[in-house]
């Protein structure tokens, strides 16, 4: 018998705590899947965030830190400076990354900090009932934009990839999504390509991960993936925003 | 052989540090600490360590958080209104259990405030570092040996203790220079930190860092396990110096710049014949309860003196248990009190008047 699909051993036995349909689940099996092949477990220190994902450190079957709001890029610099050998990743959602934490994403960039950083955007803040992010879509309704995200007041989508990929110290910066089978397979190749990037010491990798909330979109999972489509891509263009490397550590 | 060095006191901490092992340190630069940061930039590269700059008070206390986690002694070090903004971090160090070495350097307040020397982060320092209960160990220098001395001691106490360990000084004490001897420190064995980030290497199951607990009870718990601690900290580290307290009517307490002043004045009193002496709080928390009510079942009066509006003077009513009368000698926003002040306060305590009058 041939073992077509088997759970990544860096993976716990844990049950997610995730909603019904949210794609949280599939981006941690993607980082833990990518760890696992490149025999990069052991050595992996992971940093959890504030928000929907703190419970990270609950499911990825390695060293983990649960860092404060916003500050999971400092933590993991101090991390990576401290255990240069280890693989330091975080696991950040929009509002911790793109807003109370702009400013440690960006500096972590700007020194070439060797980590990896997995950037999930769904345009929303979850865990705390459904408010803005920076990248809640104009005209979005959330519990904090009830009439909508209107520009005059609350100002535009924050496009964190391509503001990076103006950085020097980046080496490796994509979008991707998880609303299909094919960018599912996309956002594991950048998810590789990520942390081969670290482990070849080119310096601060990011993948960013369009992703969906149905709960607090107040749409059926399907319709979710729908709207992702429909809404977001067209703000946030999947490619490659920084690569400093080529294909050369992709091979 | 002794040697000594001519040093500022922002040197000798970091030379103190150094000689501890630490080898992370992460810092913002503000005015009156910034020689340890630039002490720490000629120095960590040629020693294999690390030197950043962070973007923020806030990512250099997250750093120290990072580093720490990983196991290494790591510091930071800035001066008020840089703490107020490290306040997150400290309360992360202390809900997961790490040890840190902070240094504050205090100068006046509030807001921007001055540049000048100051006490008045006494109550950020040994009450409200940030949220949550929790406590500082806080050790006050009060000479550039000693801020090399307690640098070196905090990292012993922070691994020891898993506590954050802050020395809290002044911009007088970091400013100024004294002759260090720097050959006497020796780390002592190195403490087993298996909860340490290191890669499980597949060997072990993984290590968390963690301060998030939504079970009441079972945060509770880990805050009544830190308590215990504390006592114990309570117990075994106090430290103060006397000064002339045996037959002493009136006890001056003053810690840092502020009890070498004091000191001056204590010698003026004796001259004048009144029976005075000095209490020096060595560590603010845990604060020398003990022997300043042991002082006050001899002594008629207590003197708080101190570069803040009566921070500390609380502490040492409560140290006494309000069976004193404790009169207070006090400047503030970068204005140093002078001896002759603290005489006048010793005068009128040994009058017996109402301090509150």
């Amino acid at each position: 018998m041939t073992i077509v699909f088997d759970k990544t051993k860096a993976l716990t036995e844990a049950a997610m705590h995730y909603c019904p349909g949210c794609t949280h689940g599939i981006i941690h099996r993607l980082v833990a899947e990518a760890l696992d092949e490149l025999g990069l477990l052991g050595r992996a220190i992971g940093v959890a965030p504030v928000g929907c994902a703190v419970f990270a450190y609950n499911y990825f079957n390695c060293d983990m830190v649960q860092a404060a709001h916003g500050r999971a890029p400092a933590v993991a610099t101090g991390l990576k400076r401290a255990r240069p050998e280890c693989m330091v990743f975080t696991y950040q959602g929009d509002g911790d990354l793109a807003a109370i934490g702009t400013a440690e994403t960006i500096h972590a960039a700007m020194r070439g900090e060797n980590i990896t950083v997995i950037f999930v955007n769904n345009a929303i803040y979850g865990m705390t009932g459904g408010q803005m992010a920076p990248t809640t879509l104009l005209g979005q309704v959330t519990q904090t934009t009830p009439y909508g995200r209107d520009k005059a007041l609350a100002g535009s989508p924050l496009r964190v990839s391509e503001m990076l990929g103006t950085v020097d110290g980046a080496a490796y910066v994509e979008r991707v999504a998880v609303d299909s089978v094919k960018n599912v397979r996309g956002a594991k190749r950048a998810i590789l390509k990520a942390f081969k990037t670290q482990a070849a010491g080119q310096g601060f990798s990011l993948v960013e991960v369009i992703s969906s909330c149905p709960t607090n979109w107040g749409l059926e999972p399907p319709a979710a993936l729908e709207w992702l489509r429909e809404h977001m891509l067209p703000v946030y263009p999947l490619g490659v925003y920084r690569d400093k490397i080529g294909d050369e550590v992709a091979a | 052989m002794a040697s000594k060095v001519l040093m500022k006191g922002n040197e000798a901490i970091a030379e103190g540090a150094l000689l501890a092992g630490c080898r992370h340190y992460f810092g913002y630069p503000i005015t009156p600490q910034t020689e340890i940061a630039a002490y720490m930039a000629k120095k960590m590269p040629k020693l294999g360590g690390t030197f950043l700059q962070a973007e923020s008070e806030v990512a250099a206390i997250n750093m120290v958080i990072g580093a720490s986690a990983a196991g290494r002694r790591a510091m930071t070090s800035s001066s008020s209104p840089g703490f107020a903004l490290k306040s997150e971090g400290l309360s992360y160090l202390a809900g997961c259990d790490l040890p840190a070495v902070v240094v504050n350097i205090q100068r006046g307040g509030p807001g921007l405030g001055g540049i000048q020397p100051s006490q008045a982060d006494y109550y950020h320092a040994t009450k409200s570092a940030g949220h949550g209960d929790f406590r500082m160990l806080v050790l006050a220098p009060n000479s550039v040996q000693e801020m090399l001395d307690y640098a070196f001691e905090a990292f012993e106490l922070a691994d020891k203790y898993r506590i954050t360990a802050m020395l809290l000084s002044d911009g007088t004490l970091g400013q100024m220079m004294e002759p260090v001897d720097t050959a006497t420190k020796v780390p002592g064995p190195s403490i087993d930190k298996p909860w340490a980030l290191t890669g499980t290497g597949e060997q072990r199951p993984p290590n968390l860092v963690n301060s998030l607990y939504l079970t009441p009870e079972e945060l509770e718990g880990t805050v009544f396990v830190r308590y215990d601690r504390y006592k114990v900290i309570e117990e075994k580290e106090t430290r103060y110096e006397e000064y002339l307290t045996d037959d002493a009517d009136i006890v001056v307490v003053a810690y840092g710049a502020a009890s070498r002043i004091a000191q001056n004045a204590i010698d003026a009193a004796r001259r004048d014949g009144l029976k005075t002496g000095l209490l020096r709080p060595i560590t603010l928390w845990p604060f020398p309860k003990k022997p300043l009510f042991r002082l006050a079942q001899k002594a008629t009066a207590f003197v708080a003196a101190e570069l803040s509006m009566g921070q500390m003077a609380e502490d040492v009513e409560l140290a006494v248990r309000c069976q004193r009368p404790v009169f207070l000698c006090r400047r503030t926003g970068g204005v140093m009190i002078t001896p002759e002040e603290v005489l006048q306060k010793i005068r009128e305590a040994a009058l017996g008047q109402d301090p509150a009058a």
